[in-house]
Parts: C-alpha cells; sequence; structure tokens
C-alpha cells in the first residue's frame, strides 16, 4: 500500500535485472520518499492536535483508502489515544501501524497449492487489470516451487490476447492451450482435460477483461467456472481476481460483482511499482475481505511477491 | 440512486426550511456532503479543496428559487462548476497541419491506449473521410504490436509493421516517413504504458515527441482511476505538451471523478470518451453529462420539471407506487407509462435527462425505443382486450394472431411487444428491488452484441 515498492529510478536498464531481494530494497526506498515522508513529516509534529488529525485523514483518502475505511482508521485512532493516554505524534504513528496491521492482517493468507492436482486457478478482472501478465508471473512462481504448470488462453475476444498469453507461455516453456474457438468455456474445459492427461500440477486460465455492468459476460464467466466444475467436479480451486492499484473506489464494486458471478477466492494487486498507493486494500479488508495472495509489483516475469501485512505496513512507515 | 448527492443533501438540509438564501452557515454541513461524494467518486482531494472554495463562493448569497429545495439549489451550483471546469462545449481533434498530422498516444498500462488509437482512426476514416495509418511503438508487452495490427484491420486503416526488436524512436521515424511518402492525413503512434515515475520510459516518450513534432498528444486514461490521477497525469503533463485526454471504459459504473482530477491539474481539453470494448464505442466527450455522472445523478431537475408539466400526478404517483412494489405491473401500465413519455416530449428528450451512463445504455437499445414505434405499440395494446391487458400470460397463438390483425400488424410484432414488455416488467423489479444501478445492468444485459 501507498506507494510501496517502486523501482528506484524506473526502468532497468537491460540486462542489468537488479535481483528479488534488491527490487525489493528499492522499492522501499520508494516507499520511504512517497507516503512514508509525508507520514514522516506528520510524526515530526509536537503534538496530537486536530490538524495532525485532519492531514492523516487527508493522507489515508489521497491513497485511496476510501471514505469509510479512513473513518474507521482514524476511530481506532481516537480510541487509542483516550485509551493508552497517547500524547505524541510519535505513539500515534505507533497505533496507526497497529490499526493498518490489524486490518490487513486477515487478508494474509498464501495460496497453497498442493491439495490438488491439477489444480486449477480461473483469473479474472476487469480490462487492462493485469491478468494475462499475473499469470506470467504465476507461471514462473510455481515452477520455481518445482510444480509443472499449463495455461489455458481463456480470453478468446481482445485482440491478440492468444498470442500475448502464448509469449507468457513461451518465457516460461509451459504449454499454452488454445482454440481458434471464440467460446472460453470450451478451451478452459480442453485444458483441464490437457492437465490431467499429462499429469500437469497447476492450470491457470486466463479470460477476457470484463467490466461488471456487462451482465451478459458476468454471465458468461460464470459458466466458464460451470464448465470447470464439469472437467473436474473439485474444482477450480481458487478463483483470482486480479485488481488494478490505479483504479480507485470503483475496486470495492468489482470485488463484489465478481464474487457474486464466481465466488472470489483470492486477489492480486497490480501495479504497485507505480505511485499509486494502494490504499483501497484497507476499504476491502474493511468491507469485502478476501485474502490478498500476490502483489504485482513491475512487468517482469518476477515482479510478482506474495503479500505480507507485516511488510507492507512496515514499508510504509520505514525510516519515518 | 441510494448515494444520490441530493439525497444525501436532502438528509442534512432540513434545518434549512424556509430560508431563502444560501448562506455561509446553513451550506457548511451541505458542502461536507459534497466533499464526501466527490471523494466517492474518485476526484482527487486537492481538486475537491478548490472546487468546494469555488462552490461556496458562487453558492452564498443564492437565492433558493419556490420550487426548489436548499440542497437542490446547491446541486445545481456544484453541477455547473463541474461542468465548466470538465470545459465547457467540446472539443474535436485538430488537424491542420501538413498532412500527416501526427497523434501521439499516452497512458499508463492497460489505460486503453491501443484501442483508443483503432476508434479514433475508425473514426476519422469513417466521418472525415481522412487516410490513417497507425504503427506501434510498444516493443515492450508481448503481442501488443500484434494487437494494434488486429484492431486496424478491424477499423479499416492502415497498418505500419513494426517489431519488438526494434527501437521505438526508430519505428516513429520511419513510421512518419512511410506516411509523408504515401500522402497520408494522419498517423496514430501507439506507444508502451508506462508509469510517470519510470524516468527512463518517461524519456523514451520525450524522445518520441521530438522525433514526430505531434499535432495531437493524447493521454489516454482510465476513468476508473483513484487518486493518484493527479500525480500521473500531472507528470505526464509535465513530460510531454498534451493536447487532449480521453477517458476511457465510461460503459462501466465508475463515476469518473479521475476526468475532473485530470482536467484540473493539466488543463487540456477532455475530448474523447471510450463507451465499449469495441471499435464503436467512442464518443464525443460531454462536460455535462460527465459532471452529472460524478455526481451520481441525471439531470434529474430537469426530468423532474418535465413530468411536473406533462404529466397527471396521481398517476405519476400511482405508477411510481408500482415501480417500488414490484409488483402488479402489466400492459395498461405499460400503456400508460408509454403514454406519458409521450407528453413529455418522447423518448429522445426524456433519456437525455437520464443519468448518462443509463442513457447511454437505452440510446444503444436502438430500435426497441424509437419514437415513432411507441404508436405502433399503443396500436397493439389497443387491440387487446382488458382481461388480455392485465394478464399478457393468457396471449397464447390464437389470440395473439387476432390482435394482430387487430392492430393491423404481423404476429411477429406482437411477439416483439410483449417480449419488450417482460423485459421492462423485469427491470421494474430490479429498480424496485435494487435501484438505478441495477435497472441500467439490466438494459445493458438486454442489449443483443454489446460488450
Ligand atoms: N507497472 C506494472 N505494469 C503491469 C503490472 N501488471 C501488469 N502490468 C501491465 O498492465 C498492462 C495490462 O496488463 P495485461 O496483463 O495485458 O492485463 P489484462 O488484465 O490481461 O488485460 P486485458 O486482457 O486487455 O483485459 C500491460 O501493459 C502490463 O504490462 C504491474 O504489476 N506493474
Ligand atoms: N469496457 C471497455 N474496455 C475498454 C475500453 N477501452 C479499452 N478497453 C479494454 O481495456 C483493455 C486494455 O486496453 P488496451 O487498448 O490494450 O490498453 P493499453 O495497454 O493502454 O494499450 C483491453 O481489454 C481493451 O479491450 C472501453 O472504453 N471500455
Ligand atoms: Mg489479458
Ligand atoms: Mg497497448
Amino acid at each position: 500500500m501507498f506507494g510501496f515498492l517502486k523501482k528506484k529510478d524506473g526502468a532497468t536498464p537491460p540486462g542489468a535485472k537488479p535481483g528479488w531481494a534488491e527490487r525489493l530494497k528499492d522499492g522501499l526506498s520508494r516507499t520511504r520518499a512517497q507516503l512514508g515522508g509525508q507520514l514522516a513529516s506528520l510524526f515530526r509534529r509536537t503534538r496530537i492536535d486536530s490538524d495532525l488529525l485532519e492531514e492523516l485523514e487527508a493522507t489515508l483518502l489521497q491513497a485511496d483508502v476510501g471514505v469509510e475505511a479512513t473513518g474507521f482508521l482514524l476511530d481506532e485512532l481516537k480510541v487509542a489515544v483516550r485509551r493508552d493516554k497517547l500524547e505524541t505524534p510519535a505513539q500515534l504513528q505507533v497505533a496507526l501501524v497497529k490499526a493498518l496491521e490489524d486490518l490487513l492482517a486477515p487478508l494474509e493468507q498464501p495460496l497453497d497449492v498442493s491439495a490438488h492436482k491439477p489444480f486449477i486457478i480461473m483469473i479474472a478482472g476487469v480490462n487492462g487489470a493485469g491478468k494475462t501478465t499475473s499469470i506470467g508471473k504465476l507461471a514462473r512462481h510455481f515452477q520455481a516451487q518445482g510444480k509443472s504448470v499449463l495455461l489455458a488462453a481463456g480470453d478468446t475476444f481482445r485482440a491478440a490476447a492468444r498470442e500475448q498469453l502464448q509469449a507468457w507461455g513461451e518465457k516460461n516453456g509451459v504449454v499454452v492451450i488454445a482454440q481458434e474457438s471464440g467460446d472460453p468455456a470450451a478451451v478452459v474445459f480442453d485444458a483441464i482435460h490437457a492437465a490431467k492427461a499429462r499429469g500437469i500440477d497447476v492450470v491457470l486460465a486466463d479470460t477476457a477483461g470484463r467490466l461488471p455492468t456487462q451482465l451478459h459476460l458476468m454471465e458468461e464467466i460464470a459458466k466458464v467456472k460451470r464448465v470447470i466444475r464439469k472437467a473436474e467436479p473439485s474444482g477450480p480451486h481458487e478463483v483470482i481476481l486480479v485488481l488494478d492499484a490505479n483504479i480507485g473506489q470503483n475496486t470495492l464494486g468489482q470485488v463484489k460483482a465478481f464474487d457474486k458471478a464466481i465466488g472470489v477466492t483470492g486477489l492480486i494487486v497490480t501495479k504497485l511499482d507505480g505511485t499509486a498507493k494502494g490504499g483501497v486494500i484497507a476499504a476491502i479488508a474493511r468491507q469485502q475481505p478476501i485474502p490478498l495472495r500476490f502483489i504485482g509489483v513491475g512487468e517482469g516475469i518476477d515482479d510478482l511477491q506474495p503479500f505480507s501485512a507485516h511488510e507492507f505496513v512496515a514499508a510504509l512507515f520505514e525510516g519515518t | 440512486m441510494l448515494d444520490n448527492l441530493t439525497q444525501r443533501l436532502a438528509k442534512v438540509v432540513k434545518t434549512l426550511r424556509g430560508q431563502a438564501r444560501l448562506t455561509e452557515d446553513n451550506i457548511t454541513e451541505m458542502l461536507r456532503e459534497v466533499r464526501m461524494a466527490l471523494l466517492e467518486a474518485d476526484v482527487a482531494l486537492p481538486v475537491i479543496k478548490e472546487l468546494i472554495a469555488r462552490v461556496k463562493e458562487k453558492a452564498v448569497g443564492q437565492e433558493v428559487i419556490a420550487s426548489l429545495t436548499p440542497g437542490q439549489a446547491l446541486v445545481g451550483v456544484v453541477h455547473r462548476e463541474l461542468t465548466e471546469l470538465m470545459g465547457g462545449g467540446n472539443v474535436g481533434l485538430n488537424l491542420a497541419t501538413q498532412p500527416p498530422a501526427v497523434i501521439l498516444m499516452s497512458g499508463l498500462q492497460g489505460a486503453g491506449k491501443t484501442t483508443t488509437t483503432a476508434k479514433l482512426g475508425k473514426w476519422l476514416r469513417e466521418r472525415q473521410k481522412k487516410k490513417v495509418l497507425v504503427v506501434s511503438c510498444d516493443v515492450y508487452r508481448p503481442a501488443a504490436i500484434e494487437q494494434l495490427k488486429t484492431v486496424a484491420l478491424q477499423a479499416g486503416i492502415d497498418f505500419f509493421p513494426s517489431s519488438a526488436e526494434q527501437l521505438p524512436k526508430d519505428i516513429a521515424a520511419a513510421a512518419l516517413d512511410y506516411a509523408r511518402k504515401h500522402y497520408y492525413d494522419v498517423l496514430f503512434v501507439d506507444t508502451a504504458g508506462r508509469l510517470s515515475i519510470d524516468s527512463a520510459m518517461m524519456a523514451e516518450i520525450k524522445e518520441l515527441h521530438v522525433v514526430l513534432n505531434p499535432i495531437e498528444s493524447l493521454f489516454v486514461v482510465d476513468a476508473m482511476q483513484g487518486q493518484d490521477a493527479v500525480n500521473t497525469a500531472k507528470a505526464f503533463n509535465e513530460a510531454l505538451p498534451l493536447t487532449g485526454i480521453v477517458l476511457t471504459k465510461l460503459d462501466g459504473d465508475a463515476r469518473g471523478g479521475a476526468a475532473l482530477s485530470v482536467r484540473h491539474v493539466t488543463g487540456k481539453p477532455l475530448k474523447f470518451a471510450g463507451i465499449g470494448e469495441k471499435l464503436s464505442g467512442l464518443e464525443e466527450f460531454h462536460p455535462e453529462r460527465m459532471a452529472s455522472r460524478i455526481l451520481g445523478m441525471g439531470d434529474i431537475l430537469g426530468l423532474v420539471e418535465d413530468a411536473q408539466r406533462g404529466v397527471d400526478q396521481d398517476k405519476a404517483q400511482a405508477f411510481a407506487q408500482k415501480v417500488k412494489s414490484g409488483k402488479g405491473f402489466d400492459l395498461n401500465d405499460f400503456k400508460e407509462q408509454i403514454g406519458q413519455m409521450r407528453k413529455m416530449g418522447g423518448l429522445s428528450s426524456m433519456l437525455e435527462k437520464l443519468p448518462a451512463q443509463f442513457a447511454q445504455a437505452a440510446q444503444q437499445a436502438g430500435g426497441a425505443v424509437e419514437d415513432k414505434s411507441i404508436r405502433r405499440i399503443e396500436g397493439i395494446i389497443n387491440s387487446m382486450t382488458p382481461q388480455e391487458r392485465a394478464k399478457p400470460e393468457i396471449l397464447k397463438a390464437s389470440r395473439k394472431r387476432r390482435i394482430a390483425s387487430g392492430a393491423g400488424v404481423q404476429v411477429q410484432e406482437v411477439n416483439r411487444l410483449l417480449n419488450q414488455f417482460e423485459q421492462t416488467q423485469k427491470m421494474m423489479k430490479q429498480f424496485s428491488k435494487g435501484g438505478m444501478q441495477k435497472l441500467m445492468r439490466g438494459m445493458k444485459g438486454m442489449m443483443p452484441g454489446m460488450r
């Protein structure tokens, strides 16, 4: 959240990709420079007064935390101030860290794919959220755990969506099941059978981006899920909704609508390497808590990290 | 709509009854509601602060006209300010240069640049008979070039090939050269999505700008974007001399506060709006409609006025009751409703006053709601017995044939009407259950082939 894990100075020069640990550190420093810095100056004030609370409110609102969750966090803080007789802004900071961590902790539930074989993961989200890219990264992630992976090109609508997924398949050296047909359910059905025949561990099914206002498309994706169940009665074993950190309060509506249509079991929040703070995660934790499995921190194949509430909030306050 | 600003204000204005003017004192609480509504619409906080200051200045001292509540009066002021901020009239594309007129597209990842490129190309080809060439400088995202190639073909415009092994600036130069030699009127240059803090990528697009010297430099923004829209837009505007903004994905249900944020920090006109994934999903930007949308309302005041002029109040009330209960909406009501619509100046004028999202959906419903078909519908219903109107489910083949010959139409038309009625009935139910949002979605779902 709040400008987590940014690259230090933009794109990495080709061939000089820093390692995971380095990127993480880069990210943290970016965070310090962003909201961390803003909060730091807030907490350097000498006393807790209404100005300080107001600025804190503004900071949370500008991070897309939203009216409701911001109100909640501020109320928590006010209670803490009275109950624990907080006097200094530094103490207030500790209280805010705790309130945020408490709020986000329930979202931290890593995804375990060992319970089924193949473990079928369905990916959904609005247009341009980062579904296909996240599949590319997930394939790498699971392969690094020694799992075999197969991709299903279930976006049969967008121009060159199949080619895009095939490119990710090549990068990962994994099979991509695609069809000429325009029926996403049929592609996914095929892919599950192929995975069973080949003894694959994880199936990742891409789908076309859709807005929840498009009822027929929400119906279409519900059908994809039903067909998965036909191919494998225990599946899908995970239904991931991909959310773009740049999107504001509409994110909540997306979570609700997709959950209603296909029963979302996990989230990925992408593009947290940008200046968008992703504070909407706090709103999700308040209003529609669903495990946040991973965060996306770049366009590269390794730019995916399991979500950790502690790291997330710590990164936010580091150096303050 | 639940969060409709007018309704929200209604809650806090009880104390204002009988006051003839908006004053500093009596609007403070209302302005807090306005702020809240704008935050929920994703308008950036710094922009809200300025807007509220302006609204306050304009509103204080305003007389509250008899027919309006103070809340409505304030909403009026806010609406006017928003409309003005987003640019008054509409500004088209500027192509007045030695051809080819180069148009550079920029924006965040997934904003809709490639799709918009093809939409605009199609628009210029069809409406202005322009000879259009497009080229992709997106050498990063897998299959990005392939995507542009496909949509260019769909749009009936020419595609200049490029490959991921090339440098963007070389691609741009080659395409420009080709466009000149082959007398293209317009060259669109699609680019990779980039983050404003990615300095290498921002340097790259600046360089593209130098190579191309575009007459239009369009910043593509997702209507769902949140608070960060101000930071992103500011950075792009500083890196590039932007000439306009395109707002995408307005077919969703985001309030679209980003439109205001982006317009405010860049000062550049909002030129087009993307309203669908298909290449026909593009329209000129309407500041007024956008203002209504951000506030979560249609031109409700206008609608209310029309209603008062043209509609029998008692009937309207009884109808509203039926809609609310979701029960008992029969063909008599259907006909009644259609008659009322005619009195109110026809469907098309009414549509204009509905919340923008809804109106768009309704317009796209096309033939089903055309004014001239209204009379035919009335004719068919008139040929039914009272019992049939109250219980449409008894209409089997023989009755339908009788009705059709009575109204002088084909049986299919009777069936179509019954279909429409059923859809309307369903929508009425949804309306009573979930309000405008659901009604709107319901309408969209009805439309064949719409994405
Ligand atoms: N900076 C950044 N960009 C990302 C991230 N994830 C995805 N992207 C970019 O966002 C854009 C859209 O990503 P896609 O994976 O094509 O998104 P999608 O949801 O599959 O899109 P559609 O299928 O078109 O709806 C691409 O340009 C990606 O490179 C991320 O974590 N950070
Ligand atoms: N619903 C809807 N989808 C859109 C609109 N414009 C673009 N898209 C979709 O958004 C996604 C990203 O668009 P694209 O043009 O690839 O974005 P780019 O990465 O900025 O080039 C694709 O799935 C498009 O089909 C729009 O106005 N409405
Ligand atoms: Mg995709
Ligand atoms: Mg593109």
